[in-house]
């Protein structure tokens, strides 16, 4: 499984979000990191979830991390997060 | 504690605003740290740099620090601030610079 779907089962699994977007930004960074496998290693995330109501930035931002721990261990070097609960402003 | 977490801990102690990222403000070598760089420069705020790609304990020790994963990282006044997407939407909602001014630093054109 590619770590990009991994990733998208990993995070609908935790916070069954409304709208997802799980972007593979690796090749935006060829340049400062040796080509891997796949090349997955600067990921985005785009995600919406009710999960997501009432808690700060760095809640949000550990909350992925942590359900994203997998794929972390397994060499995942860069995340980017737009998180947001319904409501809230998007730009995608 | 070991001694690089004590290191951690002593420098954002020590320091009002400290960030831990890849490269120095002079030369960021990472575009997530150059964006922290930028937007700590704009609001003139004074800073310590601190290059994690110098060190390999440094590099892991910040990790677990903060039990955060990625670099870059901003600490104000001793606590986590976040990485930076956290820090350029602060930044964009005009948080950052509330925060900065509420804990004492200093931010160009502040009234």
């Amino acid at each position: 499984m590619s770590v990009q779907s991994e990733i998208e089962q990993l995070l609908e699994t935790h916070f069954q979000p409304e709208r997802l977007a799980v972007i593979n930004e690796s090749d935006r960074h060829a340049g400062h990191r040796p080509p891997e496998e796949g090349n997955e290693t600067h990921m985005r995330v785009r995600i919406v979830s009710p999960a997501f109501a009432g808690m700060t930035r760095v809640a949000r931002h550990r909350a992925i991390n942590d359900a994203l721990k997998p794929a972390f261990d397994e060499g995942l070097h860069a995340l980017a997060i737009e998180a947001a609960a319904p409501g809230e402003p998007t730009r995608w | 504690m070991s001694a690089v977490q004590e290191f951690i801990a002593n420098e954002v102690k020590s320091n009002d605003v400290v960030l831990f990222m890849k490269g120095t403000p002079q030369f960021p070598q990472c575009g997530f740290s150059g964006q922290v760089v930028q937007i700590l420069d704009y609001l003139g705020v004074d800073y310590k740099g601190i290059n994690v790609l110098a060190d390999g304990d440094i590099r892991q020790g910040i990790k677990d620090y903060s039990n955060w994963p990625t670099i870059p990282q901003l600490y104000v006044k001793g606590e986590f601030l976040g990485g930076c997407d956290i820090v350029r939407e602060m930044f964009q909602a005009g948080e950052l610079q509330d925060h900065l001014q509420a804990q004492g630093v200093a931010v160009k054109g502040a009234a």
